[in-house]
């Protein structure tokens, strides 16, 4: 379904709009809200348990504004 | 009856004459919702475009139907609509999204008496003004008025080509008398007939841009499924076709729309002069009342009065050149019209201050040549 | 300085449009992603779809999207899209649309596109109001909703969508939320395949609009989702949507019958023989 079989999950940050569905949504509990800023002044949410993501995709799915993509995980 | 064009001698009504024409034309596409004086279009549409593989759609109103004419234009097809002033009244807001979205089509004003419900079954020349002033902001169209059966087929063959090298919406102008009226119609063959197709674009789909357009003015037109993938959009937009609500592009976009037609005056006014070289008194009129006004103008020269006829074939954009030329000699111009005071506006315009005598007709009929004569006499003392 | 933006979807959406213009957790963005992620899984080919959208917060999806795009006005998207339909039948055209849009002011195309079958795919995004024009009450809004014009409260009763379509005649209809994102995707790329009218009502949070109305953030709005949307099969009178109940989502219709160009092609046939 996704790119690559087991991808890891980035952040857009020009596109984020701040909804905060990336860290309420994800059954991994992937994201946290950080205080960095955008350069439109959104708090972004940060990638803090990247290690648990499932490549499940639902947070890719479920961000409105196309700022969640996923990634070949380098590691892999 | 099988053949595209029936090439021939025809006894029929301008109606039956104008879905021929579209038929000549290329149209491929018609839909209409059912009113009179136009219904007989779609009653013979439907008839024959199924027998030629093309595609009739009654709707479920004139809204819709005008709303899939400009669908199916951009979809590549030739597209015409029929209606009456009612119709037309509820299509106005697709007129200007055609308008703006520059998608060539043929809207037939088969017109009859309003306001309102008015008159359903007699004839009117009482929507000049809506067609040309009717969607909103500053519009452009192009308007014809035939004045026989002969002039149904050929100017909606005519309406087809200009709205297709100007990517706009064209207006046939009929009327109930015209609509119905049966008279002798000759289908040229068909390799008479002059036929137009827009232009395309010469740049691979990645370059295109649908909304740039050269010195002409008239951006080539993609089509839906030809690859292009292409936005097209009521909001003002720029020449990627993207929304852009900025000033100056609202300022370049409505002038160069407006300015295609503007600039093209010459070029798509269409008028038929008698008797007007040496004329004293100019009588200027279109469509059905033309025929009242040649009348009255034979008679006027055999009393002695030189008496000279302009008829308008294209109403919009408004000759307003040719009448200034004419009038520049004439005692005054006399302006028939089958309403209380429309083109003869126009005509004031662009005469003045040669004197305008103003003869309106509400119901039925145009003003009668009797009529007509009276005021070329008054003139012309 | 200009992020990089590298989107495995870039074919697919007009990049150069991105962000767009939708608010936060506004669930448009979720329907417009569900859209395309269906047309990348399915490969389809995007020259032979037109996006199609009236006037409203919901109209904006056409513009992003890399295919064929027609923004129109307000409530006619479905007769444009009947002329495209039947003009090139090698074209699908996907109307993306909001509820007053399509059940307002475009309610009697809605109707007469599902009676005639036209082949098209509707997604109708429900936010329960009008979203583009501040919020106000229409066919969709809960009895008793204030809205800026409804400030006592909406006095009229809403429309149960999936109900009128079927009764209409779609081919197809079903109901998802932007929640069930997967679900939702799975019907758009079924709504794709499928030869006929079909029509997926999306319940979405317009979350500047409704959701200030109601004292929730797009997080409350999205969990509602969650807790009230149960997936059964009923019949679709039974699917109402009232505040407080159950809201129950799934496929209602999926059924065939000749589109409206298969009888234009017999029509033809007939009127030669
Ligand atoms: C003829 C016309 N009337 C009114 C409007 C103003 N208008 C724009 S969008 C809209 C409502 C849109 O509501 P909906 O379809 O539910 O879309 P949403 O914004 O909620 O996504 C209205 C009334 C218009 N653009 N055109
Ligand atoms: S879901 Fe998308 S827009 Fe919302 S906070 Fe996460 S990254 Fe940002
Ligand atoms: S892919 Fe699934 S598990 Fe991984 S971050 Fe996104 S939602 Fe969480
Ligand atoms: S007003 Fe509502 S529907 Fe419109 S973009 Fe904002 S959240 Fe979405
Ligand atoms: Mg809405």
């Amino acid at each position: 379904m996704f790119p690559l079989p087991k991808n890891k999950v980035k952040i857009i940050k020009s596109l984020c709009k701040g909804c905060g569905y990336c860290i309420e949504f994800c059954p991994k509990n992937v994201f946290e809200r950080s205080t960095e800023l955008n350069e439109k002044g959104v708090t972004l949410p940060e990638i803090v348990r990247g290690d648990e993501c499932i490549s499940c995709g639902l947070c890719v799915m479920l961000c409105p504004d196309f700022a969640i993509t996923m990634e070949e995980n380098p590691d892999e | 009856m099988s053949e595209t064009i029936p090439t021939g001698k025809h006894f029929v009504h301008g109606d039956w004459a104008c879905a021929e024409g579209a038929i000549a034309a290329g149209c491929g596409y018609f839909a209409a919702y059912p009113i009179t004086p136009a219904t007989e279009i779609s009653e013979h549409i439907a008839s024959r475009f199924p027998q030629l593989g093309r595609r009739f759609v009654q709707f479920e109103d004139e809204i819709g139907a005008i709303a899939s004419v400009i669908g199916a234009s951009f979809s590549g097809m030739k597209a015409m609509t029929a209606t009456s002033g009612p119709g037309i009244s509820l299509m106005l807001e697709n007129i200007g999204l055609a308008v703006m979205t520059e998608v060539p089509c043929v809207i037939v004003n088969v017109m009859r008496g309003g306001p309102s419900t008015g008159q359903p079954t007699m004839g009117a020349q009482a929507d000049v003004m809506q067609c040309r002033w009717g969607a909103h902001g500053d519009v452009e169209i192009i308007a014809l008025a035939p004045q026989s059966v002969q002039e149904c087929f050929d100017l909606t063959v005519h309406a087809f080509n200009l709205s297709e090298e100007y990517r706009t919406p064209v207006f046939l102008l009929s009327d109930a008398n015209i609509g119905h009226m049966f008279e002798k119609l000759e289908i040229p063959a068909a390799d008479e007939i002059e036929i137009v197709n827009r232009k395309k674009p010469q740049v691979f789909p990645p370059d295109y841009k649908p909304y740039e357009a050269d010195e002409s003015m008239v951006p080539p037109m993609a089509c839906f499924g030809e690859g292009y993938r292409f936005y097209s959009t009521g909001l003002t937009h720029n020449e990627m076709g993207y929304p852009d609500m900025s000033v100056e592009t609202q300022d370049k976009l409505v002038r160069r729309l407006c300015d295609k037609i503007r600039r093209n005056k010459k070029k798509i006014n269409m008028t038929e002069e008698t008797m007007t070289e040496d004329c004293d008194v100019l009588v200027v009129t279109y469509g059905v009342t033309a025929r009242s006004a040649a009348s009255a103008v034979q008679m006027a020269r055999r009393e002695g009065i030189k008496a000279g006829l302009l008829r308008l074939i294209t109403l919009w954009p408004f000759p307003d050149w040719k009448i200034e030329e004419l009038a520049d000699n004439v005692k005054g111009v006399v302006v028939p019209e089958m309403n209380y005071g429309q083109l003869v506006r126009e005509v004031e315009r662009s005469v003045k201050p040669t004197p305008v005598e103003f003869i309106p007709k509400l119901g039925e009929n145009p003003p009668s040549p009797d009529e007509i004569l009276e005021r070329i006499r008054r003139l012309a003392k | 300085m200009t992020e990089q933006i590298d989107y495995y979807l870039e074919d697919y959406l007009r990049m150069d449009r991105l962000p767009h213009i939708w608010c936060a957790g506004c669930g448009l963005g979720i329907i417009l992603k569900s859209y395309v992620q269906a047309l990348y899984e399915l490969e389809y080919d995007l020259d032979k779809i037109v996006t199609v959208s009236g006037i409203g917060c919901a109209g904006r999806a056409s513009g992003y999207v890399n295919t064929d795009a027609f923004h129109t006005t307000h409530g006619r998207a479905l007769p444009f899209a009947t002329g495209i339909s039947t003009s090139n039948t090698d074209i699908k055209p996907v109307v993306i649309s909001g509820d007053g849009d399509l059940f307002a002011i475009g309610g009697n195309h809605l109707i007469h596109a599902a009676r005639r079958n036209i082949n098209m795919l509707v997604i109708c995004s429900n936010n329960f109001n009008y979203g583009m024009t501040g919020a106000q009450y229409g066919p969709t809004t809960p009895r008793d909703m204030r809205t800026p014009t409804s400030p006592y409260g909406n006095i009229e009763n809403p429309f149960n969508l999936v109900s009128l379509v079927s009764s209409a005649g779609a081919t197809m209809v079903s109901r998802w939320t932007v929640f069930h994102v997967n679900q939702l995707k799975n019907s758009i790329k079924k709504g794709l395949t499928k030869n006929g009218f079909s029509f997926i009502e999306v319940l979405s949070p317009c979350t500047t609009g409704y959701g200030r109305l109601n004292k929730m953030s797009p997080i409350d709005m999205m969990r509602d989702l969650r807790d009230t949307c149960k997936i059964r099969k009923v019949h679709p009178t039974e699917a109402t949507i009232e505040p407080g109940k159950e809201v129950i989502i799934g496929d209602f219709v999926d059924i065939e019958k000749p589109t409206y160009a298969d009888v234009l092609d017999q029509l033809t046939r007939r009127s030669t023989e």
